[in-house]
């Protein structure tokens, strides 16, 4: 074994005012040829700092105080910026974790990858036309010939990674780095483009580095593993042996906080319905003179109910509609047809009527509160329009703020001084502040670190213990689904494929679509039942 | 406390807060500085700066004292560039904002009358206004204010446009919350940054609009403004070339300072972009 990149006692210094000295410190790594090293780390580990370090791409304001950087015996320190051009792409590439926007949307895609062969070896059109074709051949694009001449936008999110991982290795460089290349897909197209990088990795023996957040992705594709905690490489070692007998505490919580494909002890459910949707459809049409696009159907005569005080999950990929129906339950949407019932009612037209029965927490904590306001009068302002008093509403925001286990006092702080996960709890403190019957969470962890995802799924558990909530769990992820829900219905193109309690549907699948949704999640070997 | 901190680290913004004080502070002062009408005959008309100590900035061709004129012609400016501005500013907000929170129909509707503004040159439009409804001062400050709004109202709209979708705004829906609050309390405050950096410049093109009308003789002439000193000045202006040029650089100076003011604001409230720059 030949080390391709190594990387020795690397310190980088953030600017000065950032939350911690150093982005990295004293990250000492090896890359060795043919062989795959996943970093592992939540957000700021520092995980991404060092692949942008060995890529030569650091971010302005961050600079390296101490240690080397060494690929194939060349100190990359050393390298001025119009070497690193010959570098970058040839001897090192990398993998993108958004795929559209590393692709330049006014160029095709075969223009965007022969420029790969004419601007670092000088072949000419027709050569590169060749190459660009066997490159798409080899990374398994349907249609090779036509993707050439297509837009980025005319392919799909698991078409356009396809793209970059072609490009990437179209001069076959000696270091790959990945940088969470397939959390932006589903998780029938992120297991397909795992197996991909994972064939091509042994045809070119290329050395990768793999960076995510997925232990599931670990345990699909690694060879060996680091995990990085605060900057520091706090355990490293052969897959094998960090994803059974893990040695440090941090790689124990994590591991524990990857939530296992089992489904819940099944509880007594109420046979009272709280929420009844019937036949809803709901289609986006293109409008204007020119109908370019065909009329989607987001939503095809869909129904689903929730009992009182469980869980209905409401799994499905991207484009699914399963978001398109959160959005029609609260009311922001409205639906072509069909109903939505709550309580035995339908849904009040007006706002302030229907936020006393619906509330939604949302996706991005990032997105969802006012950065200019403080959060208590956000949580408060709801019951405050609907007529508490501004003092009475004000205390029951504070016991709220107790109840999802932030401070009270933390009312009068704004936004950006809280976390992702507070940001969350605030979320849903906001939504339980209007007491509705009826919560709807649209993909309320997705955003959030694993271990930060298993305490707000323990809280929702919690409350709704206490609460006797009844939720609407909208989630791209099963195993986020086998944690929390007592039913589950599985969306597909606007449809629902299958739905019943959630321990029947993933012991015996009537569906293939939800077979290969469990076949497909990461990690499966590994966390399964 | 943050954005305040990095408007005082920024140069240009310091030296454009001291512009403008110095500015302010003339136009407070002029009574204690210079007591009387300034358009009050003071002297021998037309006497260089320096030629009589008496006179700091000299005479104009009516025998009225420059300086004093000046002085007085600061308060009318600011008045002038503040007033106009804020009319700018209500005007397009309001309108921006409707049209950009509601889109669609009165989108479309908000959007026609503020292009039809657009496209008539708006000094022309000025004169149209400040012809019909006289040349008093007041007038004048507002046909200044209703030629300024449509920009702010284009900008304000943008900003809604982006923002109305946002999570937050659409939490706020779900809580029951009436449309006004949506507007005034969650995407008005978000969308306001941009605005307050524009009407900087809508202040500068105010003073500017005043002088260019009073170039023409066509503002006030009861009020001792810069613009109207400039205008006195154009018949001398080969041999006294003075009586225009003081005036012009006062003129000059105080735009300086609200633009820079301007960039201090944009460097401080949006400090993404001054990063990047």
């Amino acid at each position: 074994m030949t080390a391709r990149l190594t990387v020795s006692n690397l310190t980088i210094r953030l600017p000065r005012g950032a939350d911690r000295e150093n982005a990295i410190e004293d990250v000492s790594l090896t890359l060795n040829a043919g062989e795959i090293l996943c970093v592992v780390g939540e957000s700021g580990s520092g995980k991404s700092v060092t692949a942008s370090a060995a890529m030569g791409l650091l971010a302005p304001g961050l600079s390296i105080t101490a240690g080397a950087l060494d690929l194939c015996g060349e100190d990359l320190r050393k390298v001025t910026s119009d070497q690193w051009r010959a570098i970058r792409g040839r001897r090192i590439a990398m993998v993108f974790q958004e795929p559209m926007t590393a692709l330049n949307p006014l160029m095709t895609v075969g223009a965007q990858l022969e420029e790969m062969w004419r601007v670092h070896l000088g072949l000419d059109a027709a050569e590169a036309r060749q190459r660009a074709l066997a490159a798409l051949n080899e990374v398994k694009l349907p249609d090779p010939e036509g993707a050439l001449r297509a837009y980025p936008h005319e392919l799909s999110g698991g078409q356009r990674q396809r793209v970059m991982i072609a490009m990437a290795l179209a001069l076959e460089p000696e270091v790959l780095i990945c940088d969470e290349p397939t959390t932006a897909l589903d998780v029938t197209t992120q297991a397909q483009v795992l197996a991909l990088i994972k064939d091509l990795q042994v045809r070119h023996g290329t050395a990768v580095m793999f960076i995510t957040h997925d232990f599931g992705v670990v345990a699909e594709i690694a060879d060996r593993v680091a995990v990085m905690r605060l900057g520091r490489v706090v355990e490293e070692g052969s897959a094998q042996a960090v994803l059974t007998t893990p040695q440090h505490d941090y790689t124990k919580a994590l591991l524990r906080a990857v939530p296992a494909l089992s489904a819940p002890v099944p509880r007594a459910l109420s046979d009272e319905r709280v929420l009844e949707v019937r036949g809803l459809t709901k289609t986006y049409a293109s409008r204007g003179i020119f109908r370019r696009r065909r009329p989607v159907r987001a939503l095809d005569d869909v129904s689903v109910s929730v009992r009182r005080g469980a869980t209905l999950a409401v799994v499905g990929e991207s484009g699914s509609g399963k978001s398109t129906l959160a959005r029609v339950v609260v009311g922001l949407l409205g639906a072509d047809g069909g109903q939505v019932k709550i309580g035995g009612a339908p849904l009040p037209a007006q706002r302030r009527a229907a936020a006393r029965l619906v509330q939604m927490v949302f996706q991005d904590p990032y997105a969802s509160l006012n950065p200019r306001r403080r959060v208590g009068a956000q949580v408060a302002q709801g019951p405050i329009a609907a007529g508490t008093p501004a003092k009475q509403a004000m205390t029951e925001a504070r016991e709220l703020f107790c109840m999802v286990g932030l401070d009270g006092d933390a009312v009068d702080r704004y936004p950006h001084e809280f976390s992702g996960g507070q940001r969350q709890r605030i979320g849903i403190a906001r939504a339980l502040a209007m007491k509705p019957q009826v919560l709807v969470a649209d993909e309320p962890v997705s955003a959030l670190d694993v271990s930060v995802q298993a305490q707000v799924l323990a809280l929702l558990r919690e409350l709704q213990q206490r609460l006797d909530l009844s939720i609407l769990f909208i989630t791209h992820d099963l195993r986020v689904a086998a944690q929390l829900c007592d039913e589950v219905a599985v969306m597909r193109n606007g449809v629902v494929e299958e739905s019943g309690p959630i321990g029947a549907v993933f012991a015996s699948p009537r569906s293939d679509y939800t077979r290969s949704l469990i076949a497909a999640i990461p990690g499966k070997a590994l966390f399964g039942t | 406390m943050r954005a305040a901190k990095a408007y005082l680290r920024s140069p240009a913004a310091v030296i454009g807060t001291v512009i403008l004080l110095a500015v302010l502070v003339m136009g407070v002062g002029a009574d204690w500085f210079y007591p009387g009408d300034p358009l009050g005959l003071a002297g021998r008309p037309l006497q260089w700066p320096g030629q009589n100590p008496r006179f700091l900035l000299g005479t104009d061709s009516s025998g009225r004292d420059i300086a004093a004129q000046i002085v007085h012609g600061a308060r009318i400016s600011l008045l002038i560039g503040f007033v106009a501005t804020s009319i700018a500013v209500v005007i397009g907000i309001a309108i921006g904002s409707v049209a950009g929170f509601y889109g669609g129909a009165t989108d479309t509707a908000l959007m026609r009358v503020t292009e039809a503004f657009q496209t008539l040159p708006n000094f022309i439009l000025l004169l149209v206004l400040v012809a019909v409804f006289g040349s008093t001062i007041e007038t004048v400050t507002i046909a200044i204010g209703i030629v300024s709004w449509p920009p702010v109202a284009r900008l304000t709209r943008a900003e809604f446009l982006s923002l109305r979708t946002r999570d937050f705004v659409q939490a706020c829906r779900v809580q029951g919350l009436s449309d006004a609050h949506l507007i005034l309390r969650e995407v008005l405050p978000n969308a306001l940054p941009p605005v307050i950096v524009y009407a900087s410049v809508v202040m500068a093109v105010a003073i500017l609009l005043e002088s260019a009308l009073a170039f023409l003789e066509l503002s006030d002439p009861n009020v001792p403004s810069w613009g109207n000193l400039i205008g006195l000045g154009r018949n001398v202006l080969r041999t006294e070339w003075y009586v225009s040029a003081i005036p012009g650089v006062a003129i000059l100076l105080t735009i300086l300072g609200v633009s820079l003011v301007g960039q201090g604001l944009n460097d401080a409230l949006n400090p993404r972009l001054a990063r990047a720059r």
